[in-house]
Parts: C-alpha cells; structure tokens; sequence
C-alpha cells in the first residue's frame, strides 16, 4: 500500500495517536487497579501502533514520544510492582511472552531498565541481553527508534566508574561494549535505509535519513561521556572500533556526518593524542564524501584548542600535528584522484590556518602548504570554479591575516606561484587584499626586492594579464583599484636615497607594462615619489663628490623625464604638463637651470602640440604662468625665452576674456617680488595695457553681436592688478592711472547698453573699499593712495 | 453429579472419596460439556485407594447383585463416538449380592497401578482415566458413578538432549542457518536459538516461529490427523541483510502444551512441531518444520 502525499500520513498519523491513546487509557486503569496481567496487555497493545510503516520518520517520532511517555508510567508500575513483592526476574519473563517482538521488546528494554535499577543481576548482563534480543528487529526506522529508547534508558545505568552500577574491573569495558554494539547496529539499520526502497525516491529517502542520524550520533555522545573512558581507552578501543564503523558502512551520508560527529563530541586533546589513527580513516572513506569540511572541522577545532591556551602548544609539538595532518591531507588527494579541485583548496586552506595559529613562527610549515597546493593546482590550470577561486583567496589571505605583514608574506617562496594560478579577476580581489593589508597596517616595504616580488604579487592590477581585454571591467571598481595602486606607491619609503632610487626603479618599471588606461592613475604617484627623493638628495652635504654610480638629482630628473613621456602614448598631455612643471620648479630648487629649462620646453610643445581644447589651454596657460613665476633658476636669456613664450601663447587664446586674463596674469612674470633683477615695470605696464585692450574689444565684440556691452568684470580685475602693483611699488602704475580706470567703469557701469552684473558690481564695490580703507591707513599708504578719488 | 441422578431418581447415592483427596493435587479437566473441574493428579504406579459410600434413597432399601468397583484407562475417538477402548481395566469386587437399608462404606485400593499413558484430551481423540463404581441391578437398571482423575508422567530430562540446528534455502534467493538450542524440551522449558541469515535476495517483511501440534488418530485409511498452532511468536521485524543473526527465545509455559505422545496404544499420536515462517513482501511464506519432543518434567514444577 503505498500512499504518499502529507495529507494521507497526517491521518495515519492521527489514527496512530488514537489507538495509543486508546490502549494507554485501559492501560492507565489496569495500573490503578494494579492489574499485572491487563497492564501488559494493554500496554502491548498500545506499543503495536508503533509496528505501522505508513509514517515518515519525522511523524514517526511523534508517535514514539507519546509511546516513551507512557512507558515510563509503566517503569513506574514495574517498579513498584516489585516492591509488592513481584520478582523482577519473573516481571523480566513475563514481558517476553507477548506475541509481536516489537512491543515485546519495548517491554523487555522497560522492564530491564527496572532490573537493572533493582541490581538483582549486574547492569552488564542485562544490558548485553537487551542490546542481543534488539537484533530482532531489523526494520530500519523501528530499530533505530527501538535501539534510541534503549539507549535512552540506559544512558544513566551504564557500569561507569564511579556509577553506582559499577561492576567489576572490567566495568568500563562493558559499559562501552554495549554503547559501541548499539551504535554499530544502529548505523547498519541506518545506512540500510539507502538501499531499500525504490531509486526513484532517493531524494526523499536521504531526506529522511538526515532526520534521523542524531538518533545514531546519540550513541557517540553517549560515549564520550562515560568517565572511563579516558585517553588510553579511547585511543585503544572507541576510536579504532568506531572508525572501523564509519569505514566498513561504505556509506557517504554515514561517513559525512559520524566522521564530524566524533570530532565535535570528543575532547580536542583526545584528538590530538589520537591523530594518526583518526586521519588515517580519512583516505578510506567513500570518495563522495565530503572530506574537505570534514577535516577542515577538526584542523579549526585544533586551531581553537591551540589558540586557547598557549599551555597546549608543546602537546601540538609532541605530537607533530602539523607534518601528521599534512600527511593525511596529502594522501586523501591522492587517493581521490576525483576530487574537486575545491576539495583541495579548502583542504590547504584549512591546513593553513592551523599551522598558522599553531605554529606562527614556523614560515617553512606554511610554505610547505602553499607549496603542495601549487603542486595540485599545477595539475589543473587555471580554476575555473567559483568556489575554488574564493577558496584560493582565503588561503592567500590568511598569512596576511596573521601576521599583518606582507614582507613577513613575502618571505612565502610559493606564495607567489599560488598566485599565477588563479584567474585575473581573482589576482586583482588577492592584489587589494594585499595593498589593503599594507595600508591598514602601515607596513614598510623598504628595499627594491620585496617591491619587486610584491609587485610581481599584484601584477593583476599592475597590467593586463594573459592578453585578455576586459571590455566590461567596472570604471568605478577599475578607478579604485589604481587608486589603490597609486596609494601603495606613495607608501614605498626608504631613507637610504641608493635604496629608494632602485625601488624607484623596480616601481617604475613594472607601471610601465600597464598600459596607457593605467599610466595616468601611477605615473604622478611615481612622479611624486621621485621628487621626494629629489628633495632629500637636497640635504646640505649630500654627497659633495658625486660618486660614480651614486644617485643624483640628475639622474633622477632623468628617469623622471623618461617616465612622463610615457604619458604621450597614453595620451595624457595634460597630466604630463602638470608633472612637467613640478618637476621643473623640484630642478629649479636643485639649481639645475638646463634641467628645468628642458622640463619647460617639453611643457611647452605639448601645450602647443597636444592641448588644442580651449579650456585645457586656459588651465594650462595659467599653470605655466604660475610655475615660471616662482622659477629663479633661469638666466636673463633662458628667462626671457619662456616668458615671451608664455605672453604669446596667452595673447593667441580663443576667447576674448581668457586672452585678457591671461595676459593680466603674465603681469606677474616681469615682476618678482624677492628679486630686485626681475622688476620690469614698464612690462608689467605694457601687458596691463594690452590687457585693457583686450577687455575693450570684448566689450565691443559683445555690444555688436548681443546688443549688451556685458559685464565689467575684466575691468574690475585688471583694476585689482593695478592696485596690486601700485602697492607694490611699480612706478609704471601711477595714481592717474587707476583713478582713470576707476572713472572708465563707472562710466560703463552707468551706460545704456551695459546689463547689470551684481557680482561684478559687488566685486567692484569692495575694489572701492579697498583703496578707501588704503586711504584712511595714513601714513605712507595713506599719502600714496591719497590722489587717487573714489 | 446429583441433581443428574436425582433427576433420573436412581435408588441410591454413590460417592467416591480418595484416601489422600485433601493433600492430593488437583488440576484441571474438561469435561465433554465444557465445564472444567478440579481432579487430583495421579502418576504411575501410585496406590489409588479410597472410600465408596453408597446411601440408599428416602430410607429405601436397595437390592443389588454385587458392588464392584473398576478403574478404567479409556481412549475415545470422537469420530467413532461412543466406543471406548479400555486400555486398562482393574476391577474390585466390594459386595456380594444382597441388600443395602442403610449408608455403607467400602474401602478399595488399587496398588502401583500401571498407568502408562498420560491422560490426554485432544480434537479427535481424548484418553481419560476413571473410576467406575457400579452397583448392579436386576431391574431399573444398574447404578454407576464414575470419578475421573488425572494421570501425568514426569520423565527425567533425557540423558541425550542434541541441538537442533539446520542449513536450509532456496537458491541465490534465501539461505539461513537455525539453532534451537535442544530437540526435547519440557512443558515450562524456554526455546533458545538463533536464525543467521547466510544470504538474502528476497524482501523479508518478518519472520515467525509457530508451535504446532499434529495430533493423528486412526491408522491405514481411517487415520485422521489434525494440526493446530498453538503459538505464534514474532521473532523479526523487517528485512535483514546478510550477516545478520537474529535471536529466539520463546517461553513455552504460556501455551497450553502436552507432552508428545507417540502411538498411544496403536490408537494415536500426538506431536510437537517448530515452524520456522519467513513472510516476504509479496505475502509468500517461506518455512521449515522442526520436530520437537515434549516432556513433563519434575523441574517444571519447581
């Protein structure tokens, strides 16, 4: 009769209840009325409902319990039976009478437990005769659910040392016999489920059995609280006897779960004692089963036990936990040659992380890891699986966790080749984990070998690998890894100035290979990084004789010079403008006038050959300006060279307003503060003029094409340069002058086709303030502002 | 027993009183009617003695043609009703022809009376012991009373007690092995074995051992043989697999047994059988029949 669907079992179920309830009922007065003879039959009667096969384990289990709680109102009849006088022994006979062997033995395990309390026989010879009479039932979930109950009744009356059911010296041997004879069984009935019933319901059928396994890893928690069994016993008798289990059931899900089970039931210390005998089962377990997490349990439990107490770590030594698991995990590989590469890794994994709680200052043992998981992964190619991948990248990760360290990580000779096995993606996810381990931690990286190895260690993000182009790569995630990159490179840091140049170096040649999406995020970090060095090579008395080979600022502006020409193929003229000019005012504090002279000339024919945008023109114009301003390294000549350079290229801007911004701004050129020789005002004047000029036309060419002059802005800003100089003594720039300015915006300001500009307005407004306040100031100020009339 | 006679008005009342009736032990017997009274238990070679008394009716004399007293050893065959074969006949004249006025005692006394046979009662066959007291009559008819007793023959426990044990199958489907721990067992005794199952091809759903009682009356053409199970007992509970041994232990005092009885005067038999059923899961019964030997011992009753 197969019937399937919830529905249906639900109401075997209910009718199950039902008849229990019944007969419990009758039972129930049969006790009252203290009715040996009707108690037992009801009583057998009632445990029949426990004979169905219609129930699911889980419903199944419903009924059971209802059953157990009746049972022990029985126990306690049983028991006070016997106070009555009733002998247990004959109590004990006369529950085997009953005609079905199921009830008959929920009987017999029920009265045992009362004989057993009664200590008319010893526990032993009871105990041994229920576990041989539950042979009877051979129906998995009966006998699972049978051999459960006697476990149960049993737990608290087992010959323990130190039990008040202590038998002889053999005591503890028979408590565990008879757990160890239980547990077997049970994991017989157990794996039998598998292989009975149609293929069909597989599913269901594992199902089911995963619902019951707690019923059979019971019986190991049972052991492993029994007081006698202590490390010689477990090691001589449990282990090997339970193991021999687990290997000969040839059962995956039994395996699986009884392997885990042993190792989380028993103490860790038995573990460790014991590890040659437990790992030594793993190779022979089924190849299904699911080793890696398995062993990765217990080599965590260790590492927790480990990191517990550093009073444990010398019994780790002893017992050479590390070469053992090592071992063990090197011949599980090899004798499943199917394993999936996942497997594997997480394996190394875990192996890993134990030798590295366990023994930190063992670099070799971790080496040793890498180094058999490069030999696996050098068997399969590239990994393909997810899983494994983001297996790879916690093994990677864990010596950075441990040791916050990437040079102590760099000392790894496989760590390295662990690396190349990986796909790029994962390369760049271990590459940020790595720079992000370096930021975090601050790490030094301070000589050219371990730049060179850690570079070789992120070269995921340092180029393209494998030639693949990843047309889809993230902008934003792409941007952050170069950001990363570029943060890493400004951490790379030795006072040493031989030792910084090589790092420089070794840096410089492996951003190169990045290609032209990546120079812009690197160079200016390398850039940057280099003029550090330049400044430090500045120090009073570096080294007066220039040492053949040593490094000087020349040699640095060199590569510096080199490096940013990379930059043309990328192209970025604009950065490399920008990185002209700083490197041209660093040579300009070096004194180094050809070198900065050069620096200016390549800025130059990349603003002439390169930037054609008008905006970037503006920037970059203003840009020149402001370097040349602060350069003093240059002669009369050189000088003159780049700023009438300079004025022309500001006086050829597209826009009227730019131009004339940028011609004011030239302004500054002729006149430097600090030095007497470049004060020329009359040219500070002229530029001024043309300035104005320029303004004029603006306003013209707007009145003509929009019928408004436009703001006065300009004006008001060359006014400001006016003032500016006047302040600063030009004698160029008279009080006339700027009285005459003043009186030209306000005219403007006041005509018809001016249109209204609050900000120039205001901006004028407070121009006036200015020179008001200069006024009143008195003195020397004061009388020099005082022509002037606002 | 009296309103019987008192309703057929018989001139006199006989009684049967055994000497040691107060000590003796009585056990159970049904009787053809149903009912079940106490009797006392003899065994062989026993002294039967005892008082008859006879009292004549309503003060009435009562002529007679002699008391005699008989002990009889019947077999009965209920298919060939009414004819008993007397295996054993024993009879004591206690009075000579005369006449009885008043209550009169006789003793008797039957010394180490041989009674092999225990008594038995079966479907076809019963095999009863009696006293028949007679007084016998001319006229209306004699009267008779009969006082039944039960005979059990203890039997020390045999000196040769072999296991039973047995390799049985069927091919590529179903081997096992049996153990029933002896061939003789007393009627309170325990069964003690093991089924190993050596191979299993066939979907097992559970397995049973049956007492079963053959019972043969007759001989040549007219034997009648009758078999009843007597017990049932579940000794499995689902398929095993090979390797498995499964154990038996049956208690035998529940059942109602007799001990066997082989050829009982050339009249019956009465055997013992263990029968060993595995059920599989399309309802067929596999089996194997075991003979077994029941005996009375005097252990049973300690």
């Amino acid at each position: 009769m197969m019937v399937d669907g919830v529905e249906d079992e639900e109401k075997w179920l209910a009718a199950g209840i039902a008849g229990l309830q019944q007969n419990a009922f009758y039972m129930h007065r049969a006790l009252d009325s203290n009715n040996l003879r009707d108690a037992l039959k009801y009583s057998a009667q009632m445990l029949s409902e426990l004979r169905t096969s219609k129930l699911s384990p889980q419903k199944y289990y419903q009924l059971y319990m209802r059953a157990f709680d009746e049972l022990r109102k029985l126990e306690m009849f049983f028991k006070e039976e016997t106070r009555r006088g009733c002998s247990i022994i004959d109590l004990y006979e006369l529950v085997q009478h009953a005609g079905n062997i199921l009830p008959r033995l929920y009987l017999l395990c029920t009265v045992g437990s009362v004989y057993i309390k009664s200590k008319e026989a010893p526990a032993k010879d009871v105990l041994k005769d229920l576990v041989e009479m539950c042979r009877g039932i051979q129906h998995p979930v009966r006998g699972l659910f049978l051999r459960s109950y006697l476990s149960q009744i049993s737990r608290d009356k087992l010959p323990d040392i130190g039990s008040e059911y202590e038998g002889d010296a053999d005591t503890v041997n028979d408590a565990m016999e008879f757990v160890l004879q239980n547990f077997t069984e049970m994991n017989k009935l157990w794996v039998r489920m598998q292989h009975q019933g149609p293929a069909r319901e597989k599913d269901k059928r594992e199902k089911e059995r995963s619902e019951l396994r707690d019923l059979v890893g019971k019986n190991l928690h049972v052991l492993s609280q029994i007081e006698g069994v202590d490390l010689d016993t477990y090691k001589e008798t449990v282990l090997p006897r339970v193991l021999e289990q687990v290997v000969n059931c040839k059962d995956e899900i039994a395996q699986c779960y009884l392997m885990d089970c042993i190792i989380q039931v028993f103490p860790d210390e038995y573990h460790l004692q014991t590890l040659e005998i437990l790992l030594g089962a793993f190779p022979q377990l089924q190849p299904s089963v699911d080793i890696k997490t398995v062993l990765s349990r217990l080599m965590e439990r260790l590492s927790n036990y480990a990191a517990s107490s550093t009073e444990v770590l010398p019994e780790f030594l002893q017992v050479e936990a590390f070469s053992k698991l090592n071992n063990a995990i090197g011949k599980v590989i090899e004798a499943q040659a199917d394993m999936p590469i996942l497997g594997a890794v997480t394996l190394y994994s875990s192996l890993l992380t134990f030798t590295l709680h366990v023994h930190p200052d063992r670099l070799d043992y971790a080496d040793q890891v890498l180094g058999a998981c490069v030999k696996k992964l050098s068997g399969e190619g590239k990994l393909e699986d997810n899983r494994a991948t983001k297996q790879i990248v916690a093994l990677l990760s864990a010596p950075l966790d441990k040791y916050n360290d990437i040079v102590t990580v760099l000392k790894l000779s496989n760590y390295p080749s662990v690396m190349e096995y990986v796909d790029s993606e994962t390369n760049k996810v271990m590459a940020m984990v790595i720079i992000q381990s370096i930021m975090k931690n601050n790490t030094q990286i301070s000589t050219a070998d371990k730049v060179e190895a850690l570079f070789e260690l992120i070269k995921g993000l340092i180029r393209d690998l494998d030639g693949a182009a990843h047309d889809q790569v993230d902008e934003d995630d792409f941007k952050e890894e170069q950001n990363s990159v570029a943060r890493l490179i400004q951490m790379l840091q030795n006072d040493d100035t031989e030792e910084m140049f090589k790092i420089i170096c070794t840096v410089r040649k492996h951003i190169l290979t990045g290609g032209p999406k990546r120079l812009p995020f690197t160079v200016p970090p390398l850039v940057f990084s280099s003029l550090k060095l330049v400044r430090q090579l500045q120090g009073p008395e570096e080294n007066p004789f220039g040492e053949e080979g040593s490094t000087t600022p020349k040699k640095v502006f060199q590569l510096l010079n080199q490096t940013i020409e990379t930059l043309y193929g990328v192209p970025a003229p604009e950065l490399a403008l920008r990185l002209y000019l700083q490197c041209a005012e660093a040579a300009n504090d070096s004194d180094l006038e050809p070198v900065a002279y050069e620096f200016f000339t390549q800025a130059y024919i990349l603003y002439e050959e390169e930037i054609s945008d008008s905006r970037a023109q503006v920037t970059a114009i203003h840009l020149i300006i402001g370097t040349l301003q602060r350069m003093h390294v240059f002669g009369v000549e050189n000088r003159d060279t780049l700023t009438h350079k300079a004025t022309g290229y500001s006086a050829k801007l597209l826009k009227k307003p730019d131009q004339c911004r940028a011609v004011y701004a030239c302004s500054h050129l002729f006149w430097v503060d600090d030095q007497d020789n470049m004060k020329d005002g009359e040219r500070v004047l002229l530029c001024l003029k043309r300035a104005l000029r320029i303004a004029n036309a603006a306003q013209q060419m707007s009145n003509a094409t929009r019928g408004s002059t436009g703001s006065v802005t300009l004006f008001v800003e060359i006014l400001n340069k006016y003032v500016y100089f006047f302040e600063k003594g030009n004698t160029q720039i008279n009080a006339a002058a700027i009285q005459s300015l003043i009186e030209l915006i306000t005219a403007e300001m006041q005509s018809d086709s001016n249109s209204p500009d609050p900000a120039a307005d205001a901006f004028f407004a407070s121009t006036l303030r200015y020179i008001q306040f200069q006024k009143q100031k008195g003195g020397a100020v004061g009388e020099k502002y005082e022509p002037i009339k606002v | 027993m009296n309103y019987l006679i008192g309703a057929f008005k018989p001139a006199c009342n006989i009684s049967i009183t055994f000497a040691d009736g107060k000590n003796r032990k009585q056990v159970p017997l049904k009787k053809e009617n149903g009912q079940t009274i106490m009797v006392p238990l003899f065994q062989s070679q026993e002294n039967i003695s005892g008082k008859i008394s006879i009292e004549p009716v309503l003060g009435k004399k009562v002529e007679h043609n002699g008391v005699k007293i008989e002990l009889l050893g019947q077999i009965e065959m209920y298919f060939d009703r009414g004819n008993f074969y007397d295996f054993t006949s024993l009879v004591r004249e206690l009075d000579v022809p005369g006449e009885i006025y008043e209550r009169k005692t006789y003793p008797f006394e039957f010394s180490t009376v041989e009674m092999p046979y225990e008594t038995y009662n079966g479907v076809n066959v019963r095999l009863r012991y009696v006293l028949k007291v007679t007084v016998s009559r001319g006229y209306g008819g004699s009267v008779v009373e009969y006082q039944d007793f039960v005979v059990r023959n203890y039997t020390p426990p045999p000196s040769i007690n072999n296991s039973i044990k047995m390799e049985v199958g069927i091919e590529d489907c179903l081997h096992i092995e049996f153990e029933y721990n002896k061939s003789k067992y007393h009627l309170k005794d325990v069964i003690i074995g093991k089924i190993y199952f050596l191979l299993v091809r066939i979907k097992i759903k559970n397995m049973d051992l049956e007492i079963r009682r053959r019972e043969s009356t007759g001989s040549g053409a007219n034997t009648h043989v009758e078999t009843e199970t007597l017990a049932k007992f579940e000794l499995m509970d689902g398929a095993p697999v090979r390797g498995e041994s499964i154990p038996i232990r049956l208690f035998l005092s529940p059942y109602e047994l007799t001990p066997t009885h082989r050829n009982i005067n050339n009249k019956f038999s009465v055997k013992y059988y263990l029968n060993l059923v595995l059920v599989d899961e399309e309802d067929r019964r596999y089996f194997k029949q075991q003979e077994i030997t029941i005996y009375s011992s005097c252990e049973e009753n300690t």
